[in-house]
């Protein structure tokens, strides 16, 4: 299970599985897990590069921006369902930040869907780890990213 | 060719006036305002030539005026401010006069927003209140909008104006009305009534400020030519109050497989006959845009033919 | 406040064709306080064009730089030695700041990343409309402090017109009609009766009308 704040994202795998990175809430990775080392065990893709914030809100559109620069083949955030944020609006707003950087892939005629924004219940589930499958599946059919062997 | 306007001289009169609309068309033929000039021959007084309404180019109401006057119709020239600084409608209206037009309706115009051109500039560099203004002082005391002396023949035209008794704020809509008055306009147009109450309401807030004294009030009325217009008017049209019953009415007629349109001309003619009932009304006009030939009928069967 | 947009990036990057080596300028004026050309929004904005010119396989050297304001000569000298250096600056400031930039550097392509629109207030977050026209000569101690000529898609002086209903303009009914909002304020104040004089015809020579205007202080000129 690999955390990181900056860096590269290219290859973080050595496979031909995506290189994706998430950015979830403090309290959907913790509804999954209170023991976040344990998520590979629970089936959480190895190919995921997992970065916690403490609200989804506070994703900045200029960190999704650089993740892809960076090489990330997909990105998407893992916050709280609309009405149960913890900070009230915190997922809302990280909602809106996707939209925007989706309009941003469309104008360059980059996939919209290389980016996504999952909702989750801050109940004990699995659906932070049925995120990261998801994605990883979607990304897998798109391909690795156009900036990739450029 | 008499050199005073036709539909003052009715007015002055105290006779109940009518005056009609015809539309100019979106091209440059002449033959359509002749066509529609023949429809609306003998059955009023005075005929309005609309001027680029709802902002969509059509020939020139100062062009299709003269052409309606060849057809021996007195027309209502309509300038709005909309497509012309000041220096050309003070040019215009030169010319309007040198070629015999003498009525003049001034209106601010619908915003380019509305019509085919939506991208032009809007010119408003006046209103229509001070249009009438200009226009005055360019007739009574000769001068142009600077100031400067009109040497010569002035422009002599019977000034007219627009007023909406549906719009909002109601209670200074009077007193708009008043302003009209003061600025110049001498006869007044009002919206579409379909509402005869409240048109009512507002005529009595008019003789309260002893307006209908100063000026010629003529109530604007049209025959809702389908249930399909009425309820468009209703619903799409801004100022424009369409009570419930006259939608009811006209769909009773279809239901009754009885002629919509006949059922229109009719409202239009009941109407007609209640507003002439209400104090300080001096006449009728009578828009059936694109449905000329519904006028002579309307007039015939309100009692106003045969006009003096 | 000036508020601007930025322009659409298929725009921006249309006029950055060929060009390899740019300076995003940001504003730390208007163009930060509407979010649409400050320090943040350049990051954004060199991030997206290094994006695409990595996907199309074209090289880039995008430079980020913020200045306190681009309306001042003493903040656009800082860059008088670095110019030489880029064959264009991406002005992210309103208009202005492109045609004083433009004015200073004669040998540089300065292009516009912003569509400046108006001057306007911050009704709430993301939320901004206009309030003042520039006309020049200003009337609003006679329509209570409420500017037709800004607010009034007809710029009457003599309002309302005939579409407005229920408070609303009819050529929008996002749009509040100022002069239901004038006719409020006044009665309000008890000054209705500054409604009752025809209100002249204004003077639009000290407007956009009468060209490119320029105030000069005499007594604050060194």
């Amino acid at each position: 299970m690999n955390f990181c704040s900056q860096g590269n994202y290219d290859n973080m795998t050595n496979s031909n599985e995506p290189d994706i990175v998430a950015f979830c809430c403090h309290y959907t990775a913790y509804a999954c897990s209170q023991d976040l080392q344990n998520l590979p065990r629970l089936g959480f893709p190895e190919n995921v590069r997992l970065e916690i914030l403490p609200c989804s809100g506070r994703i900045s559109i200029i960190r999704l921006l650089k993740a892809f620069e960076q090489g990330a083949d997909g990105i998407y955030i893992a916050g709280c369902k609309d009405d149960t944020c913890h900070n009230v609006r915190g997922s809302r707003v990280a909602k809106k930040r996707v939209d925007y950087v989706k309009d941003v892939f469309g104008q360059l005629n980059i996939e919209p869907e290389r980016i996504e924004m999952f909702m989750i219940s801050r109940e004990p589930n699995r659906g932070f780890i049925e995120a990261a499958k998801e994605m990883t599946e979607r990304i897998k059919k798109l391909g690795p990213s156009p900036l990739k062997g450029k | 060719m008499s050199s005073e306007s036709n539909l003052k001289k009715v007015l002055t009169s105290g006779q109940f006036a009518v005056t009609a609309e015809l539309g100019p068309p979106k091209n440059a033929d002449a033959e359509v305002i002749r066509t529609k000039a023949k429809l609306l021959s003998d059955c009023a007084d005075a005929v309005n030539i609309t001027d680029c309404q709802t902002a969509i180019v059509r020939m020139s109401s100062i062009a299709s005026s003269v052409i309606l006057m060849q057809e021996g119709l007195e027309p209502v020239t309509q300038m709005t401010c909309r497509d012309r600084n000041r220096i050309a409608i003070q040019s215009d209206l030169l010319g309007a006069a040198a070629l015999g037009l003498k009525n003049l309706l001034c209106l601010t115009g619908d915003h380019q927003k509305f019509g085919n051109h939506p991208n032009s500039t809007g010119v408003f560099d006046m209103d229509s209140i001070q249009l009438l203004q200009m226009v005055r002082m360019m007739r009574d005391e000769k001068v142009f909008q600077c100031g400067e002396e009109i040497k010569g023949r002035e422009p002599d035209l019977f000034l007219g104006a627009a007023a909406n008794p549906f719009a909002d704020p109601f209670e200074f809509r009077a007193l708009r009305l008043a302003k009209k008055i003061a600025a110049g306009a001498q006869f007044i147009q009002t919206q579409l009534v379909y509402n005869v109450e409240k048109f009512a309401a507002w005529m009595k807030a008019v003789r309260d400020l002893g307006l209908h004294e100063k000026c010629y009030i003529l109530a604007g009325v049209t025959p809702p030519k389908s249930i399909g217009m009425a309820r468009y008017m209703k619903n799409n049209v801004p100022g424009m109050d369409v009570p419930d019953h006259v939608i009811a009415r006209l769909k009773g007629a279809k239901d009754a497989k009885k002629d919509v349109q006949e059922e229109g001309i009719n409202i239009c003619v009941n109407i007609i006959n209640m507003v002439k009932e209400i104090e300080g009304v001096a006449g009728v006009h009578i828009m059936a845009i694109e449905w000329e030939r519904a006028v002579p009928e309307i007039a015939k069967r309100a009692g106003l033919l045969p006009r003096p | 406040m000036i508020i601007g947009e930025r322009k659409p990036i298929r725009e921006i990057i249309g006029m950055l064709k060929g060009i390899k080596n740019i300076l995003i300028l940001g504003c730390g004026g208007c163009a930060t306080v509407c979010s649409a050309g400050g320090e943040k929004e350049v990051e954004i904005l060199a991030s997206i064009i290094r994006i695409d010119r990595k996907k199309k396989g074209e090289p880039v050297e995008t430079n980020e730089k913020t200045l306190a304001r681009q309306c001042d000569t003493e903040y656009l000298e800082e860059l008088k030695d670095e110019m030489d250096e880029y064959d264009a600056v991406l002005s992210m400031g309103c208009g202005v700041g492109v045609n004083f930039l433009a004015d200073m550097y004669p040998k540089t392509i300065i292009l516009p990343a912003l569509n400046t629109s108006f001057m306007g207030v911050s009704e709430e977050q993301g939320v901004w409309s206009e309030r003042c026209a520039g006309c020049g000569n200003c009337i609003l101690d006679k329509t209570g402090g409420l500017c037709p000529v800004a607010r009034c898609p007809k710029r009457l002086l003599n309002g309302p017109c005939g579409g407005s209903q229920n408070g609303r303009c009819e050529i929008n009914p996002d749009i509040a009609c100022v002069w239901q909002l004038i006719y409020d304020r006044l009665k309000g104040l008890n000054q209705l009766e500054k409604l009752q004089e025809v209100f002249p015809m204004k003077d639009w020579s000290s407007s956009l009308h009468g060209g490119p205007r320029k105030i000069v202080r005499e007594d604050l000129k060194l």
